[in-house]
């Protein structure tokens, strides 16, 4: 039972359960005390100790069920002999000597599932990890269990003739059903063990992807990839969300010591330190529209937008040739979708970051104060206009920080129309980045920074 | 073996936990209607001797469940809210400082005639060292709720509630108190359970807990009860309640349920109901009834909005 419990933990791992050393020696202890008699008090008890959240235990539900579902035990082969006698009349006399016919033949359920739970160990059925071995395995699993000797026993029977086809033809028909039972088992592993590998490798794949890739984006692809951005950035959320107090240490507070100390006669029992709240930032994200840079920006502002629970306040600017506000774009539609409004209303027009710039200096230069960090997206294309490199130095002096994302190489930098060696000069920092886990990277960097150390 | 495992195999081996069905009964003597998957937790808790948390919304009976247990096994409750800010001196223990300032004052009057005839400094330092050292001692120590649930010597029940409502920090420190039923006070030292107690936490879920606190506890998710579940707790909660009125009034509840509202109401709310049926003599739903008493039912004004105009269809539904 040991093996089928470490068997069980894999499977639940693989479901997203998280089963530590220690929460599985709980789980050895739990099956001490209750035993396996009773199944619902097996699986509640189970239940308790592995699953932690009210999520976990739908899933160790489904998972519980699979495992140790046993209905194709009920399922003995069809091999009863016809009429009276021995089940392996007419069968050529090695059939005596293969345990697999003679099960086969007298269609002993039981103990043909017991022979494929030990094959299945010596195949290594359960590190099953892709769909595709599932053919593989069922063959080799099949193997294990002898099958080679059931087709020479089929090809001497054949020999034979007379008796031996009628025989022959029972042990065909057993073969097939034993074939049906293998790839049920077989596929019933990959459920429990690698359904969800293969959407994790997938993901991780997606979170290399090259955000401005020739032909756009699969719009299959882009559901998943907007799910992982939510899922980023609730994963930063959660880090970041604790509102912590940083003891500054040495720096006394002698006001509320004084007052402290009252109580007790003017004696400093109390001793209290200044402490600094840990201020949420504020961003200000201004993404580049033009059609190379689009995708990264919906996913920048999807990003940003997901984490309003440790943003304190967040602007988002969108240009081409001139500059927009889309903050009342983004309340009015959801995310995946309000690109789409803002191309409609800005898209299409030759990009000009001069006049982009202008525009904010004009009507949106007091969103920034030294609490905010800008966010600016863009490849810095400016079709040979005027780059106004003043107004970017003057937010640099206003703002706390400049972060210019550029979802091309450092080496395109200086080349063509690109003036981002020239804006890189007002910018605290300046990064390549063109797939989701860059942009993870870099926003983590901007929480991080609020955080004092 | 220790003393505080040979202690609680004594709670295990009270005759309620002799089984689930046992269980179940236990906590049905005591007003409490447990589903199997509650008891079983219960049972599991306490045979392994480790916290329990307990997760559900706001009133299915989550803090309900301590207090029965406690009541079930004749076990002194130590109840403990945590709050934003709470800390180990309002958890744990605290010195008695006023007190240790006397002792000061008294030792630095008695020094003197102590001291008297020593003949030279070093002298007077040995008998110095030869004194016990009073000011960080278990006299001058204040127990609160964590502290006095580890004193009891025939083991309590100890409640944490609502522990998603504390900081992060203090999650980290009720790791030892949890894991090992001991708490280390760097004065004195490692301070253990006689035996240990019976913990709950309960959460409603206002942040995610960490992974360490959820490894050390079995996790318990109360869900809202199914009406037949509901008719129990209703009828064993508010005694003399006419089964007809019971069956109404919780159909009428469970349809609520499936509406979209902001804050459903839960078990207590339910309960809370009945109770105010039955002061108003009330011997079925009518419409003009629950108007008066939707008050009691739901908590957020645009959901009695909401739920008014409906309430005649909802009765008549409860009827079928």
């Amino acid at each position: 039972m040991q093996t089928a419990l470490e068997d069980f933990f894999r499977a639940l791992r693989a479901a997203d359960v998280r089963v530590s050393p220690a929460e599985a020696i709980d789980a050895h202890r739990t099956v001490d005390v209750v035993g396996f008699a009773d199944r619902e008090l097996f699986r509640d008890a189970l239940c308790a100790t592995l699953a932690k959240t009210a999520d976990e235990v739908t899933r160790f539900e489904a998972v519980f069920d699979t495992f140790f579902d046993r209905r194709s035990d009920a399922l003995p082969p069809p091999a009863a002999p016809e009429g009276q006698g021995d089940p392996m009349e007419g069968l050529p006399p090695e059939a005596q000597e293969s345990d697999l016919a003679r099960m086969l033949m007298a269609g002993d359920g039981a103990a043909l599932a017991q022979a494929m739970e030990a094959a299945a160990e010596r195949a290594e059925v359960s590190r099953i990890r892709l769909s595709t071995q599932r053919a593989r395995l069922t063959r080799r699993l099949l193997e294990e269990m002898g099958l080679s000797e059931i087709e020479r026993i089929l090809a001497a029977a054949r020999r034979l003739g007379g008796p031996g086809e009628a025989g022959a033809d029972r042990l065909e028909a057993a073969r097939k059903a034993l074939a049906a039972q293998a790839s049920a088992y077989v596929e019933r592993q990959h459920e429990l063990y690698a359904s969800g590998s293969g959407k994790r490798l997938r993901e991780e794949m997606l979170a290399r992807k090259a955000l401005n890739a020739e032909g756009g984006i699969d719009p299959v692809d882009q559901a998943m990839m907007q799910a992982l951005v939510k899922r980023m950035a609730k994963r930063l959320a959660d880090r970041y969300s604790r509102r912590r107090n940083v003891a500054w240490t040495g720096h006394l507070d002698v006001r509320r010591t004084l007052r402290k100390s009252m109580g007790y006669g003017g004696m400093p029992f109390d001793i209290v330190f200044k402490t600094k709240k840990v201020d949420k930032p504020s961003i200000v994200a201004i993404c580049d529209v033009s059609k190379s840079v689009a995708a990264a920006a919906q996913f920048l502002l999807t990003f940003l937008y997901s984490l309003n629970e440790v943003v304190d306040r967040l602007d988002a600017f969108a240009f081409s040739g001139r500059m927009i506000s889309v903050n009342g774009v983004l309340d009015d539609h959801p995310v995946d979708t309000a690109i789409f409004e803002v191309l409609k209303q800005i898209g299409f027009q030759q990009t000009d970051y001069g006049k982009s710039l202008e525009d904010f200096a004009e009507q949106h230069m007091d969103r920034i104060d030294r609490h905010t960090t800008v966010i600016i997206l863009g490849d810095a294309r400016s079709n040979y206009a005027n780059p106004r490199l003043d107004i970017l130095a003057t937010i640099q002096k206003r703002s706390r920080a400049v972060i210019w994302l550029n979802p091309e190489p450092e080496s395109y930098w200086s080349q063509g129309d690109s003036v981002m060696n020239r804006y890189e000069r007002f910018c605290h920092v300046a990064k390549t980045c063109n797939t989701l886990e860059q942009l993870e990277r870099i926003i983590e960097d901007v929480l991080r920074t609020y955080i004092p150390h | 073996m220790t003393s505080s495992a040979e202690a609680a195999f004594d709670a295990a081996q009270s005759p309620h936990f002799a089984s689930i069905d046992a269980l179940v009964s236990g906590l049905d003597e005591v007003g409490y209607i447990a589903s199997r998957r509650i008891a079983t937790s219960l049972y599991m808790a306490v045979r392994l001797q480790k916290p329990i948390l307990v997760e559900g919304s706001a009133g299915v009976g989550k803090t309900e469940l301590a207090l029965c247990t406690a009541a079930l096994l004749g076990l002194p409750l130590i109840r403990m809210q945590c709050y934003e800010g709470l800390d180990e001196s309002k958890a744990l223990y605290e010195w008695k400082y006023g007190k240790q300032l006397l002792y000061t004052q008294i030792l630095k009057d008695r020094m003197g005639v102590a001291l008297a005839d020593a003949p030279d400094m070093d002298a007077a330092m040995d008998r110095l060292h030869g004194m016990g050292d009073l000011f960080f001692s278990e006299p001058f120590l204040e127990p609160r709720p964590l502290m006095k649930a580890l004193q009891e010597p025939a083991g309590c029940v100890l409640l944490i509630d609502e522990i998603d409502k504390s900081d992060e920090a203090f999650e980290a420190f009720l790791l030892e108190v949890l894991s090992a039923y001991q708490v280390s006070i760097p004065e004195l030292g490692v301070l253990k359970a006689e035996t240990a107690p019976i913990v709950f936490l309960t959460s409603n879920n206002v942040r995610d807990l960490g992974d360490a606190l959820k490894r050390r506890c079995l996790h318990l998710h109360i869900p809202l009860p199914d009406a037949a579940l509901e008719k129990k707790i209703v009828a064993s909660r508010v005694p003399g309640i006419e089964g007809r009125l019971t069956a109404q009034l919780v159909d009428f509840v469970q349809s609520l349920r499936g509406l979209d509202l902001r804050k459903s109401p839960s078990i207590s709310e339910t309960v809370d109901w009945a109770r105010a049926l039955i002061l108003l003599n009330a011997d079925a739903l009518d419409g003009e009834v629950v108007r008066d008493t939707l008050n009691v039912l739901l908590k957020f004004e645009q959901d009695i909005v909401a739920v008014e105009p409906q309430v005649a269809e909802l009765i008549r539904q409860a009827e079928a």
